[in-house]
């Protein structure tokens, strides 16, 4: 086997030099990550769906066969996502879906969360305002919220593994296709591969470093991402990646991440961290922190949710020693998610200039954690 | 460097392919190999069925081709109008036998991107049925069978293996043509060349016709999304694409829009239209159409795109919270004219790929099979060119067919002298009717009305409130005397449900003056049974039912005669008597002066 790609060496699935590359343009660098609202949502326990519905529902599936049954009794926990987008080839859609009876959606954190309106549609139709609980940007995958009360959904604890040759069927609202109250696609395959996805180097490779499910079919589309896989019973198993490709071959790898890689994390936002909060102190600072303070020039704030990345550094700053560089996304301000150059901003405003901080930054794939403290 | 990629993959598959086969022979109990192997003869004995039908197209010089079905004996197949619009009037096809066959182009629907070719030289294809497509079922097993690529340069085509993703669905046309509404999605692999090729389900059914996918960034080949066009939507358009006519979709005459509520309501409305004069109005909300449940624009324009012109569908709207339910007949997207105008302009079209970033027809490699000009001598007459139609000579089997088939019930063409009928209503009262040449007239309780065929009919719509009883009455007699040939400008239209039976009933389209009348017959017997009368496209009928058929001598002759007009109630003339005179003695007409 002469090829660097795809060698199946310890398991490990290597992309050689080039890697595989997220279907990303540099030029939408300034549309991705954002959100914002600032939210506290109070969960509220949700009453069980009517149980006639539902023995009606059972009465149908009973003349179902197959896959039919199946496919039925998934598609009402998957939901359209609709955002930011709808230019340049990137689609202003993803899919998603419930995994708590209290609307809780699982999702791929993208830039079509960048924006101040997501909607989220249910496979009844029923249109919803999504709010973004939280994100994992290592994991690029986000919690959305929606105000629905009792639907079907997954529990990621139930989620079972798939060995490689298992039959899977991949449901998502890949290209779109689906608006309204019609159905999610669904497509079938069989776990490749269950190996790790480690593109080394490239700048646009896969923050996801991780386990993931090769899959032999085309499940990776424009507005898959975010869809579910499930076994042929109809049992979670993983969330479609996003659109990978490797540079070097121009192919395209259709993978799912492991529900057991998620769960943790999942898990993590659901109680409360790594979620979307307001600033520590209640009292801003007579003199507060600014970008400007230390050095740092943001990409122009143009859209309603500009990611916070750093167009430029002023030379010799209390940022240029710190070791920050142009095209650094600001994660966190002193362990608080800054999905927004906004929100980074409404972070400093809290913190006292001759105080310290800490910034995350992203670069590439790599985060670092900055310390900055204006010498005074 | 891609192929050790794919065949790293395909060592991987294969693995784990023999894996599963030895999980399942392991651990399973001694009936689980005997049910695999079942199923698995059961596909491969629908595969092999299902593939003899399939047709590779192959267009003259290297001008592209593509797949398609045989769907009767006779030869009629299906495929798609992206496929055959640059193969001219004559094509070549592969079968599964190895066999070349002469194939001529019958009929196109440019919108629904649907054609209808006719293979020559047997009268025993091997064909597949049209299953019900409304029975599909997101997760069904499905296969495609056709030739991507043009790869069946053994004439044999390729198969591939799928589920359906989902249906019902809606995909935007490009330009006016090639809308995909209520189509089927699969992951079966559709690539270029599968275009008008079969969709089957495990039965070896037609479940749809494949004709598109999308593609966007990863260049024109599958992934995992086409999509088909429902055989149900084919079956509809079946008989109108045997007229051999350019067929054109149908509008409501209004549009829908979303509302902020999520309701469906019109957005827009012709006053022209057949809707509005039935009382739908701009922001009602409409509810159902053609039966299915209306909840978003995409299952309105689903619904829309299933029917020719000219079918008559049943709509609720909801105003105030009522539902009124109205049966409008589907009128024309386009006019002839403008349909032929579209397509002779996609011929002329330079080709050349659709943009990478559209979901469309797969481009495909040329190929060069067989020499364009080589159309036996012997088919050389089954191609008829006139404005309007694909190929004249089937619109000419089509109507001859019909006609004859009617004239088995009589030949009316030897009563050329007036006819008196003589009846009475269902409102008790007593009609005579006479009809001549050179007058006619109706006499109805004492009332006379009196119709110069010398003059514009289309000014003499009595009695009122009949919207041209007597022109319909006329007119029907003097198509029955001098048939399709000397009656003027008579076509075959196609088949549309009977508006009293839903029966489909073959259709000409006869026109006189500027007055079109629209014949139905039955399907099963050949007789008449409506004459429809349109002074004008925007106004209703006047529609003539024929019923209680009763042998006169030779001649089959209606018992009973009902007459409706808009929303008026239809009113039956129970025939006590029919004459036909033996002279032009005007008698007759003095009767009906009275």
């Amino acid at each position: 086997m002469q090829s660097n790609n795809f060698q199946m060496f310890d398991g490990r699935v290597e992309s050689g030099a080039f890697g595989f590359r997220l279907l990303r343009f540099p030029s939408l660098l300034c549309l991705r990550r954002v959100i914002g609202i600032v939210l506290i949502v109070a969960l509220a326990f949700g009453i069980q769906s009517s149980s006639i519905l539902a023995q009606e529902t059972a009465q149908q599936n009973a003349a179902l066969s197959g896959f039919q049954k199946v496919v039925v009794q998934t598609q009402p926990a998957m939901v359209k996502i609709v955002g930011s987008g709808g230019f340049q080839g990137l689609e202003p859609y993803q899919s998603g879906f419930l995994i708590s009876g209290e609307g809780h959606i699982l999702t791929v954190w993208s830039y079509v969360l960048d924006s101040d309106t997501v909607t989220a549609t249910l496979n009844d139709g029923q249109k919803f305002d999504a709010k973004l609980i939280g994100y994992d940007p290592r994991l690029e995958i986000a919690i959305l919220k929606v105000d629905a009360k009792g639907s079907a959904n997954f529990k990621l604890d139930e989620a079972v593994p798939a060995p490689a040759g298992s039959r899977v069927l991949a449901f998502s609202n890949l290209y779109g296709v689906a608006t309204g109250n019609e159905p999610a696609s669904v497509q079938h395959g069989i776990v490749s591969a269950m190996t790790e996805l480690s593109a080394r180097r490239g700048a646009f490779a896969s923050m996801y470093q991780g386990k993931v499910y090769v899959l032999d079919a085309v499940t990776n589309n424009p507005g898959a991402a975010g869809g579910a896989i499930t076994d042929r019973k109809g049992r979670l198993v993983g969330l479609i990646g996003k659109e990978l490709r490797d540079a070097q071959t121009g192919s395209w790898l259709n993978f799912a991440i492991p529900i057991d890689e998620l769960s943790s994390s999942v898990n993590q936002i659901l109680d409360g961290k790594m979620v979307v909060e307001p600033p520590e102190s209640q009292r801003k600072p007579s003199e507060s922190m600014t970008i400007d303070l230390i050095g740092i020039v943001m990409v122009p704030n143009v859209v309603s949710r500009t990611p916070p990345f750093v167009d430029r550094v002023v030379q010799d700053s209390v940022a240029d020693i710190a070791g920050i560089r142009p095209d650094d996304l600001i994660i966190e301000v002193n362990g608080r998610m800054t999905p927004s150059s906004k929100s980074v901003n409404e972070q400093l405003s809290y913190i006292d200039r001759d105080a310290g901080m800490k910034l995350t930054i992203q670069r590439d794939r790599e985060f670092i954690a900055v310390d900055i403290r204006l010498g005074r | 460097m891609s192929k050790p990629i794919w065949s790293a993959f395909a060592l991987v598959q294969t693995v784990c392919c023999a894996l599963m086969l030895i999980v399942a022979s392991d651990s399973a109990a001694d009936d689980l190999p005997a049910l695999l192997e079942q199923a698995q003869s059961k596909r491969v004995a629908a595969i092999a069925k299902a593939s003899k039908t399939a047709v590779c197209i192959f267009g003259p010089g290297s001008r592209g081709g593509g797949s398609g079905v045989v769907i009767s004996p006779d030869g009629f197949a299906i495929s798609n109008y992206h496929v055959v619009e640059s193969c001219g009037a004559f094509m070549k096809c592969s079968m599964s036998d190895g066999v070349l066959y002469d194939a001529v182009i019958v009929g196109i629907d440019p919108v629904g991107d649907v054609a209808m070719i006719k293979l020559l030289g047997r009268d025993d294809f091997p064909f597949s049925p049209l299953a019900d497509s409304d029975a599909v079922r997101p997760g069904d097993w499905c296969f495609a069978v056709g030739n991507p690529f043009l790869l069946a340069t053994d004439f044999r085509p390729t198969v591939s293996w799928g589920i359906v993703s989902g249906t019902h669905r809606y995909q935007y046309p490009a330009g006016t043509l090639l809308e995909y509404t209520d189509c089927i999605q699969t992951d079966a692999a559709i690539n270029p060349g599968n275009s008008g090729g079969p969709l089957f389900n495990v039965d070896a059914e037609v479940i749809g016709i494949n004709g598109r996918g999308s593609f966007e960034k990863r260049g024109r080949v599958n992934v995992g999304v086409g999509y088909a066009i429902s055989s149900n939507q084919v079956r509809n358009f079946l008989d109108h694409l045997k007229s051999g006519r350019i067929i054109d979709h149908a509008t409501l005459g209004a549009t829908v829009a979303t509302d902020e509520e999520s309701k469906i309501r019109v957005s827009n409305i012709l006053e022209s239209s057949q809707a509005f004069r039935r009382g739908m109005d701009y922001d009602d909300e409409v509810v159902k159409f053609a039966g299915r449940d209306i909840q978003t624009v995409n299952q309105f324009k689903n619904v829309l795109g299933i029917f020719p012109r000219g079918w008559r569908v049943p709509v609720t709207f909801r105003r105030d919270g009522i539902d009124n339910e109205i049966w409008v007949r589907l009128t024309g997207v386009h006019a002839v004219e403008e349909l032929v105008e579209i397509v002779e302009g996609e011929k002329k079209k330079p080709e050349e790929p659709p943009k990478g970033d559209k979901p469309g027809a797969p481009e495909l490699p040329k190929v060069q099979v067989a020499d364009s000009n080589a159309v036996p001598s012997a088919f050389k007459h089954m191609f008829i060119k006139r404005a309007g139609f694909t190929n004249y000579f089937f619109n000419l089997q089509n109507r001859d067919r019909v006609w004859q088939a009617f004239l088995e019930h009589g030949d009316f063409s030897k009563q050329e002298f007036a006819w008196r009928l003589k009846g009475v209503d269902s409102l008790n009262r007593n009609v005579t009717i006479v009809l001549g040449d050179t007058e006619s007239g109706i006499q109805v309780d004492g009332r006379s009305y009196v119709l110069d065929p010398e003059s514009d009919l289309d000014n003499q719509l009595d009695p009122p409130q009949t919207g041209g009883l007597l022109v319909a009455l006329h007119l029907w007699r003097k198509m029955l005397i001098e048939g399709p040939e000397k009656f003027g400008d008579v076509e075959y239209l196609g088949s549309v449900p009977s508006p009293m039976t839903r029966e489909l009933n073959d259709v000409l389209v006869a026109t006189r003056s500027v007055v079109e009348s629209n014949l139905m017959f039955s399907k099963s017997t050949g007789k008449l049974s409506s004459f429809e009368m349109y002074p004008d496209a925007n106004v209703d009928p006047c529609e003539l039912f024929f019923d209680d058929y009763q042998i006169d001598e030779d001649l089959t002759v209606p018992g009973k005669i009902t007459y409706r007009f808009g929303v008026e109630a239809p009113v039956d003339i129970v025939v006590e008597r029919i004459e036909f005179l033996e002279d032009k003695s005007e008698a007759a007409d003095a009767d009906a002066k009275q």
